[in-house]
């Protein structure tokens, strides 16, 4: 799933301090999951917000509402009466805030999370990035754990000389991926895989303005 | 005698390295370069060590050969992209730099800019690669290069490095992407050295041992507990913290360390840290 963040209070206060009727819109997928931008979070936040607005003596009407997915058109079709706000906060991923900011190109639409990445949920509460939609897969060649996304420095080729005990040269609370690798491939036997030189990536694959176009799929 | 030649021919070669500083003030680094001048068979200049932004090696490698010393141009793919390395090679080709040390490079957030865009492009082995491709005449896209070079490159390994398997496999594949030597992260286990010495010498590869200069306890801890793959031993810790003069011991253990040495490996790379003006009492200490 996409992992995100809740921006502080404070920023979000910022940045909707000119407005007086705010529409607060949660995601009910990834940032539900992670605890970030579903129903609950949403009430959170508004009810924090408006807190903060009732303090400095300026109240604000905020309406809330969370839709199954932000990045899918038709789930944004069912948001009601947006056009009675001035602003929209969404509390989806970055594509979702996108989403909403398409399909109301009048409105302005503000980030209520910071998009962090697309990973795992270890434990409660506790999230680890995975992957870094490189557009160039290479979990074959490396056990099932990609070095792209769990190497500080995305090497292709092995431990840099700052591993540590199995740990990270960037915080010895964070592992080595090219340890893990090596353990990994050495369990499957398979060692021969980690003395093959894996070349320089393309990292034209891993740009900016990336499209998809199944129509072009018979290319 | 070059470097290359000096090592082809089975010399016991010594090598320190300089640190370009912060600033355009380049005259204690001239001053220390001048102090090593024949004392070493050549020089490493570091390239922004430790993620600290500095003179650029590039520069500072010219320098040192208008001073009359070989250089050994280390070059990290933590700020430079393909191109950039690859333009950057072409230059020191054309200043006359033989000697290139390729690294991966310590990551940003260890440095002085912690919130750099870290490059990683390549990393050592590719770069090894390249360096390869030039030397024969091509870029890393396939293009044929109008004029190529002629770079005599090396890499590091840490035999002291914890897991030391996955270690030992990088240092393989990095003699496969052309490594033709090797400068070690510092040896003070010995025995770890030789053993890593056995398995090593049958590629033929000249590995010069690297020497940190400890100038005392406090430095020695600090090192175990903060520098992967260096473990000061605790004895050498007591004869620092014992001694009244820790510098002078420091040196000693230095130029004890390069005798035992002497006929375990093609060299010594002494890493002085802003104290290469010892070097020379390094040397003598060692009775070279």
């Amino acid at each position: 799933m996409i992992v995100a963040e809740p921006k502080k209070l404070e920023e979000i206060k910022q940045m909707t301090d000119k407005f007086d009727r705010i529409l607060m819109v949660g995601c009910g997928t990834c940032t539900t999951v992670c605890l970030t931008g579903g129903e609950r979070e949403v009430n959170l936040m508004a009810t924090a917000l408006r807190l903060a607005r009732k303090v400095e003596g300026r109240d604000v009407e905020i309406g809330e509402q969370t839709i199954l997915r932000q990045c899918d058109f038709e789930y944004i079709d069912e948001l009601k009466d947006v056009h009675n706000y001035q602003a929209i906060v969404s509390l989806a991923c970055g594509a979702g805030i996108q989403g909403i900011a398409r399909k109301f190109p009048e409105m302005p639409v503000l980030p209520g999370v910071n998009t962090k990445f697309i990973g795992f949920n270890e434990e409660f509460g506790y999230y680890t990035e995975q992957c870094k939609a490189c557009g160039d897969c290479i979990l074959h060649l490396t056990g099932g754990i990609c070095p792209i996304a769990r190497c500080a420095k995305g090497l292709l080729n092995g431990p840099c000389g700052g591993t540590n005990n199995g740990k990270c040269e960037i915080g010895s609370d964070k592992d080595c991926a090219w340890t893990l690798i090596y353990n990994q491939l050495e369990r499957q036997g398979n060692l021969k895989q980690f003395k093959e030189i894996i070349a320089a990536k393309d990292f034209a694959k891993a740009g900016n303005i990336r499209s998809m176009d199944l129509r072009k799929a018979g290319d | 005698m070059g470097f290359k030649e000096a090592l082809a021919k089975g010399e016991f070669v010594i090598t320190a390295e300089v640190g370009p500083p912060k600033g355009t003030d380049i005259s204690e680094m001239v001053h220390h370069v001048e102090a090593l001048k024949g004392k070493v068979t050549a020089l490493n200049v570091t390239d922004n060590q430790s993620a600290v932004m500095r003179i650029s090696t590039l520069a500072v490698s010219k320098i040192l050969l208008d001073l009359g010393v070989e250089p050994i141009y280390q070059m990290t793919c933590r700020d430079r992209n393909r191109l950039g390395l690859q333009s950057d090679l072409l230059g020191a080709a054309v200043l006359g730099i033989k000697n290139v040390l390729a690294l991966t490079g310590d990551h940003t957030t260890l440095g002085d800019h912690k919130s750099a865009k870290p490059v990683f492009d390549l990393e050592s082995v590719q770069l090894l690669q390249v360096i390869q491709g030039l030397n024969e005449g091509h870029d890393m896209a396939g293009n044929e290069l109008k004029g190529k070079t002629d770079f005599f490159a090396g890499a590091i390994v840490t035999p002291e490095a914890n897991p030391f398997e996955p270690q030992f496999a990088k240092f393989e594949k990095k003699i496969e992407a052309g490594a033709k030597f090797f400068q070690t992260q510092a040896v003070y286990d010995i025995k770890k050295f030789h053993a890593f010495m056995d398995r090593a010498s049958k590629y033929n590869v000249p590995i010069l041992a690297g020497i940190l200069l400890l100038k005392s306890a406090g430095m020695a801890r600090f090192l175990n507990k903060f520098v992967a793959g260096i473990s000061v031993p605790d004895e050498l810790i007591q004869e620092l913290a014992n001694s009244e003069k820790p510098l002078a011991k420091g040196i000693e253990i230095a130029g004890r360390q390069i005798r035992e040495l002497r006929n375990v490996c093609a060299g010594v790379h002494i890493m002085a840290i802003g104290a290469e003006d010892k070097v020379p009492d390094i040397l003598a200490a060692a009775g070279i």
